[in-house]
C-alpha cells in the first residue's frame, strides 16, 4: 500500500451498467503504481473529487494484476455522484484494507456461499478464487437472493457458473412476475437443498444484517458450526485505518479487524441490538 | 508507575523563574499554550508570560456544575482541569489533511501536515496519561497518524502536579494522578506557604534538563531544600486524599457483562445526547471528514473534524442508524471508555479527569452509572 491516508488517482477503464442503480468500475492505476494486490474480501476507500469518500469492496479477480474492479450501488451522496463517472475519468483509491475471506482455510472442504443483493460483489473475488483453484475445494454451492429478477446482480456470470458441472448455483427472489420460473422466497430456504455437507463446509456470508442473522441459524440447522461461518460486516467508515472510531462494532474496528469475521468470534455482540 | 522525573534532582524557581521559562520557550520557537481565564472558565490558550496564568482563581466543580471563584491567594495552579484538553493542539478540532487539484480529466492529491511547535504548560497527571493513551490510538500497530506524531514529537510538555482536587476528579482510582510521574519534559509542583511562593521543578527529559540549565544561566534557579520536597509531596498527597469520587475496579468486566440492563433505558431518560462528554474528554479520539471544493471546483480539501458517537450520523449506514436509540449511544460511549478500549488498545480509556461529569448539562456521572450497573437487579 502506498500511503494509507492519501488517495492515489486511478483511471476508469470501463463502466458497466449492472442494474438500474448499480454499476461496475474497472480502474487502472496512473503514475508509478502499476500493480494492485489484494485478497478476496478486502475493500478500498473510493474518493470522488471534492464530493467524498466511501468504502467499497473489491469485486474483481485477485488474479488480474494492474486492475481493480468495484461494483457500486447508488444509494446516497457519494455513490450517486459516482454513477455519473465515465470512462477516462479519475477516482482516488486508498487501500486495500481489511480482513479476507478464509480461502486457504476452506481448502479441502465444501464451500457454501450465501449472499443477497449487492452482497454478491464482495464475494465475487472469493468465487473467482475457488473456480481458479477448483481442485483444492470440495463441493461448491452458491446461494443467492435478490428482491426481484431484475435485481439479480452479475446474472450472466451466475448463469455461466450454474452451467458448470462442478458448481451448484441457486438463486431466489422475494417477488416475481409470471415470467420467472425460478425460486421465490428468502435465501435461507435454499440451504436445505444446497449441495454441500454441513459438517464439512466453510460458509461465506454477506448481505444485510437481518439476512445474515437468519442465514447463520439456517446454516447451524445444516450442521455448520459457528467457527466455520464467516460474515462480512458493514459499518459507517471515515478513515479505514482505525483512527475515526466510526466503524466500531463492540470492541472491533470493522475497517481493521473486519470486515470479514469468523462468526463465533463476534457471536456475543452480533445478537445485541444497536451495538 | 516508573518515576521519570526524579524529585531528587529537582530545583526551585519563583514566579519570575516561571515567567522566564515561558519566554525562553517562546524564544526557542515554541507556541506556549497554558491555562488562562476566559469567559468564566480556565481554558488552554496561548500565554505570553506568567501574568496570563490564572493566579488567584479556583474552580468549583460538581456534576453539571463549574464555577470559578476568586480566592485570596497568589496560587497559580489552584484551579484543576477545565473544559479544554490538550487534544485541541495535538489532534485539533478541525484540520485540513488533504489537498487535491484538478488536472485535465484527472487530479492530484497531496497530504497536508500542519505541525506547529507547541509547549504545553500545565499538563495535569490525568491529561498526561490521556496523551499517552491517544499516542496508542494514533499508532495502532497497523497505521500511524503522521500529523498527530509530527505535533506530538515536537511538543514540549510541562506537567503540573495537582495540589488540589476538584469535586469531580477520580484519577486516584484510575491510577492516573494526581502526581505526574512520567512522560514530561519538565514537572512543576507549586509550593505556597505563609512565607514563600515557589515551584519545585524537575526535569523528565534531556530537553527539560537543558531548559533548567538555561534558567540557571539567568540566575532563576535555586537548589531545592528537603523541606521544599516535603512540602510538595505533602500537597500532592493531600489532593489525593481529598478526592471524593472513585471508579469501581471491576468496571471493564461489569460493562462487558451488562450490554442488556435496565439502567441503559434509565440513563437515556436523562441524557440529552448533546455530545459534551465526548468533546471535553481528553481521550475521545473520534473524527469525521468533510470533502469540500472551492467555488470553481478546481481544488478540493479534506477537513478532519472531531466527531462524537452521540450523533445519529455517526453510525448511519444505508437503511438506518445503527445506534438509533439514545440508550445504545450512551451504552456505547461508557462501554468504550471503560471496557472495549482495553480490548482495542490493551490499556484504559478513561483517566478519571471528571470533565464529562462537570460538563454534562444534566450531571450524569460516569462513576455513578457504573456503580448502579453493579448493583443487584431487583
Ligand atoms: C466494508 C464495506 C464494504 C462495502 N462494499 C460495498 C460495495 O461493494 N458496493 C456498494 O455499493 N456498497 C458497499 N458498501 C456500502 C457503501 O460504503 C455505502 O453505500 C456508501 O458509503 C454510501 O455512501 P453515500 O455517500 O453514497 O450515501 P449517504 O447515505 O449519503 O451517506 C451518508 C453517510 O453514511 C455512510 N454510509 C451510508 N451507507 C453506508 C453503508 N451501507 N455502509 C457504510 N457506510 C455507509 C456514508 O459513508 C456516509 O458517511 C460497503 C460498505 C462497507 C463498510
Ligand atoms: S470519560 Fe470522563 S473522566 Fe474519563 S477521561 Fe473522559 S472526560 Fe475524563
Ligand atoms: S466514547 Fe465515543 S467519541 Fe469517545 S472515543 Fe469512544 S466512540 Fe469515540
Ligand atoms: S473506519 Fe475509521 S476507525 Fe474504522
Amino acid at each position: 500500500m502506498a500511503d494509507p491516508m492519501t488517495p492515489e488517482p486511478f483511471r476508469i477503464e470501463r463502466v458497466s451498467r449492472e442494474l438500474a442503480d448499480t454499476f461496475t468500475l474497472d480502474l487502472v492505476p496512473v503514475g508509478d503504481k502499476r500493480d494492485f494486490d489484494f485478497q478476496p474480501g478486502q475493500f478500498n476507500m473510493l474518493y470522488h473529487f471534492g464530493v467524498g469518500e466511501v468504502p467499497i469492496s473489491i469485486s474483481g479477480d485477485a488474479g488480474t494484476k494492474g486492475r481493480v474492479t468495484h461494483t457500486v450501488r447508488a444509494v446516497g451522496t457519494v455513490t450517486e455522484s459516482m454513477a455519473d463517472l465515465k470512462k477516462g475519468d479519475m477516482v482516488g483509491v486508498r487501500g486495500p484494507f481489511g480482513s479476507t475471506w478464509p480461502m486457504e482455510l476452506a481448502e479441502g472442504h465444501d464451500v457454501v456461499i450465501v449472499t443477497g443483493g449487492i452482497g454478491l460483489a464482495p464475494l465475487r473475488p472469493a468465487i473467482y478464487h475457488v473456480l481458479a483453484n477448483r481442485g483444492k475445494y470440495g463441493r461448491v454451492a452458491i446461494l443467492y437472493g435478490a428482491r426481484t429478477p431484475s435485481d439479480i446482480l452479475y446474472r450472466e456470470e451466475l448463469e455461466a457458473w450454474s452451467a458448470r458441472l462442478d458448481v451448484s448455483v441457486e438463486a431466489t427472489v422475494d417477488t416475481a412476475g409470471t415470467d420467472w420460473t425460478g425460486n421465490v422466497g428468502v435465501v435461507t430456504k435454499l440451504l436445505p437443498r444446497g449441495n454441500f455437507d454441513g459438517r464439512d463446509a466453510v460458509a461465506l456470508v454477506c448481505g444485510p444484517e437481518v439476512m445474515m442473522r437468519f442465514t447463520v441459524h439456517a446454516l447451524n440447522d445444516q450442521g455448520v458450526t459457528n467457527d466455520c461461518i464467516f460474515v462480512s460486516m458493514e459499518r459507517n467508515m471515515k478513515c479505514a485505518v482505525g483512527f475515526c472510531g466510526h466503524c466500531q462494532f463492540g470492541s472491533r474496528f470493522v475497517c481493521k479487524d473486519g470486515p470479514v469475521f469468523r462468526f463465533d468470534q463476534i457471536e456475543d455482540i452480533f445478537r445485541v441490538k444497536g451495538i | 508507575m516508573a518515576k521519570c522525573g526524579s524529585a531528587k534532582d529537582a530545583v526551585v524557581i519563583g514566579t519570575d523563574g516561571l515567567d522566564a521559562l515561558i519566554k525562553l520557550l517562546a524564544k526557542d520557537g515554541y507556541d506556549v499554550i497554558g491555562p488562562r481565564v476566559e469567559s468564566g472558565a480556565v481554558v488552554l490558550e496561548p500565554v505570553d508570560g506568567v501574568d496570563d496564568l490564572p493566579a488567584g482563581w479556583a474552580d468549583e466543580q460538581d456534576g453539571g456544575h463549574y464555577r470559578l471563584t476568586k480566592i485570596d491567594s497568589p496560587a497559580i495552579f489552584e484551579h484543576v482541569v477545565g473544559p479544554h484538553t490538550w487534544k485541541r493542539y495535538l489532534s485539533p478540532p478541525a484540520q485540513t489533511i488533504l489537498r487535491a487539484r484538478k488536472r485535465g480529466k484527472g487530479f492530484s492529491v497531496e497530504e497536508v501536515v500542519d505541525a506547529p511547535k507547541y509547549a504545553l504548560l500545565g499538563v495535569r497527571a490525568c491529561d498526561l496519561k490521556a496523551i499517552s493513551l491517544q499516542d496508542r490510538v494514533f499508532d495502532n500497530g497497523d497505521f500511524v497518524d503522521k500529523g498527530y506524531f509530527a505535533r506530538r514529537n515536537k511538543a514540549f510538555v510541562i506537567a503540573v502536579n495537582c495540589t488540589r482536587a476538584a469535586g469531580t476528579c477520580f484519577c486516584v482510582s484510575m491510577n492516573s494522578g494526581p502526581e505526574a510521574s512520567c512522560g514530561f519534559d519538565l514537572g512543576l509542583t507549586e509550593i505556597l506557604t505563609k512565607t514563600k511562593h515557589v515551584f519545585l521543578l524537575a526535569a523528565g527529559s534531556e530537553r527539560g534538563r537543558k531548559a533548567i540549565a538555561e534558567l540557571k544561566k539567568k540566575k532563576q534557579v535555586k537548589a531545592a531544600a528537603a523541606a521544599d520536597r516535603a512540602a510538595a509531596a505533602k500537597a500532592v498527597d493531600a489532593a489525593a486524599k481529598s478526592m471524593k469520587r472513585k471508579m469501581r475496579k471491576d468496571a471493564a468486566r461489569l460493562l462487558a457483562a451488562n450490554r442488556e440492563h435496565p439502567r441503559w433505558e434509565e440513563v437515556a431518560t436523562r441524557c440529552l445526547s448533546c455530545a459534551n462528554c465526548t468533546m471535553v474528554c481528553p481521550t475521545c479520539f473520534c473524527s469525521t471528514v468533510e470533502d469540500v471544493t472551492d467555488l470553481k471546483g478546481k481544488t478540493a480539501e479534506r477537513v478532519r473534524r472531531w466527531d462524537s458517537c452521540f450523533t445519529h450520523d455517526f453510525s448511519y449506514i444505508h437503511g438506518g442508524t445503527v445506534r438509533r436509540l439514545r440508550s445504545s449511544r450512551y451504552r456505547h460511549w461508557i462501554t468504550h471508555k471503560l471496557s472495549t478500549w482495553h480490548d482495542q488498545f490493551q490499556t484504559q480509556g478513561c483517566v478519571g479527569c471528571g470533565r464529562c461529569i462537570t460538563w454534562c448539562p444534566v450531571g450524569i456521572d460516569i462513576t455513578e452509572e457504573v456503580r448502579e450497573l453493579g448493583k443487584r437487579r431487583t
